[in-house]
């Protein structure tokens, strides 16, 4: 449940995030977000929030992870 | 090397894994209270390389698993009215009183929608407007705030046709009501890395002021909990328990305002039911009287039925960390992931689940 996977942010309208990750796309919402991100930002999402921002090098470092841990190709 | 490998480099784990071997004096028994260090701490293999005098347990960390059987008996009730029941998909299999859960519920034609975040579930009454929509709040401090948010998001459109169930649960009253069990007796504490990325380190205070009990933040890679074991350790040694942030590339020290302030808008402070560890008093969030109108427990008049226990099910005890899970006697016989007969198999984050995977 608690597995928040870092994603990129492709564009923002409102207070609604495109993400990407992996060529996943999903849409996340910024309401609880104490730190607005902007676009090619990364954030780590829960359960179609955003819950934090993370730096762009943080982001791709913890994807490398997950890619690793995961066997799955989420960043080239 | 890069950042990211050092989380996992062998060389550095086996430097850290020496340091522990060297600090541990007698048996140390460390809890984890999320479920995704449990999975991480079987996947890593640490348990095989940790010396035998520390002991792994795992705590109440699992939203799914700290679900009450009378909290199922009540989603199983609501589901026997005329709405759509929305809810994530891990809570679908859990077993209620009587081996029923919310599939079989739906095979008898409940309308039940799995979503991915409670703003779906928003959407589904959006698109239902003749339907009664009921979201089903599980979750711990990582979730709540998302939930909140949704609620606030229906009383600003002004819908009508929704609410929530909230049994959401708070995780620091839980770890108080474990440290001030004299039974479980935990020399370490691993909290959790996402429900701290809202809460922040002050809410764990009590743990070492209070409980003299050493507590780490932790990430999820092996490096992160060798390091947290270290730490515990250490402090053990020293007679100096503090509460640690080990993760500070996630988890900021002062956690996430906004979500707080939003969750305790929205919800107050209630007491809850845990599967194994009882009524532990403001341990858990009910809808805050402002937005009573989303509050299912009041629309739908929903009292917590009274149910029998599950015969045989150890999932207390294991959420305790007073036995481990091989010693249920239906532990990989009568319960199986395939067949769960408690939620500590249902979830892949539950203990049991995690035994069965990685230890058979």
């Amino acid at each position: 449940m608690c597995l928040a996977v870092p994603m990129e942010i492709m564009s923002i309208e409102d207070n609604v995030a495109h993400v990407e990750v992996g060529g996943v796309k999903n849409q996340v919402r910024l309401d609880i977000i104490d730190e607005p991100p902007q676009v090619g930002d990364f954030v780590i999402v829960h359960a179609g929030f955003a819950l934090r921002r993370i730096d762009r090098e943080e982001g791709l470092e913890t994807l490398k992870l997950f890619q690793e841990g995961l066997g799955l190709e989420l960043i080239k | 090397m890069n950042l990211l490998n050092k989380f996992k480099d062998p060389e550095l784990c086996l430097n850290i894994l020496d340091q522990i071997k060297s600090e541990i004096q007698g048996e140390f028994r460390f809890m984890e209270v999320c479920g995704t260090h449990t999975v991480a701490i079987f996947q890593s293999g640490i348990r095989t390389l940790l010396p035998e005098s520390i002991i792994h347990v795992s705590g109440p960390g699992c939203p799914v698993c700290v679900t009450h059987d009378r909290e199922i008996a009540s989603y199983l009730a609501l589901a026997e009215k005329d709405l759509i029941l929305a809810t994530f998909g891990d809570l679908i299999k859990v077993p209620g009183p009587g081996g029923k859960n919310l599939k079989a519920a739906q095979a008898e034609g409940a309308r039940i929608k799995i979503v991915y975040s409670a703003f779906d579930a928003l959407k589904l009454a959006l698109d239902h407007p003749q339907d009664k929509v009921v979201f089903l709040g599980v979750g711990f401090e990582t979730t709540a705030p998302t939930v909140a948010a949704t609620i606030k998001m229906a009383a600003e459109q002004g819908v009508r046709n929704f609410s929530v169930l909230s049994f959401h649960k708070l995780v620091p009253p839980a770890l108080k009501a474990l440290a001030a069990d004299r039974d479980i007796q935990v020399d370490g504490l691993l909290l959790p890395g996402h429900v701290s990325t809202i809460i922040g380190l002050e809410p764990y205070r009590f743990l070492a002021e209070e409980y003299q009990v050493p507590s780490v933040i932790g990430g999820f890679e092996p490096l992160d909990i060798l390091q947290a074991i270290l730490i515990m350790i250490k402090q053990k040694n020293k007679g100096r328990p503090e509460v640690v942030n080990n993760y500070k590339r996630v988890v900021p020290d002062q956690g996430n305002a906004k979500a707080i302030e939003t969750m305790y808008e929205v919800f107050r402070p209630a007491d809850a039911l845990w599967r194994g560890l009882g009524i532990i008093p403001g341990s858990g969030l009910a809808v805050a009287q402002r937005y009573e109108q989303f509050d299912a427990a009041l629309v739908f008049d929903q009292e917590l039925p009274q149910v029998d226990e599950i015969p045989g099910c150890k999932c207390g005890e294991v959420l305790k960390g007073l036995i481990s899970p091989d010693q249920c006697p239906l532990f990989s016989t009568r319960c199986t992931p395939a067949n769960p007969v408690g939620p500590c198999m249902v979830s892949t984050e539950g203990s049991c689940a995690a035994y069965h995977k990685y230890r058979l």
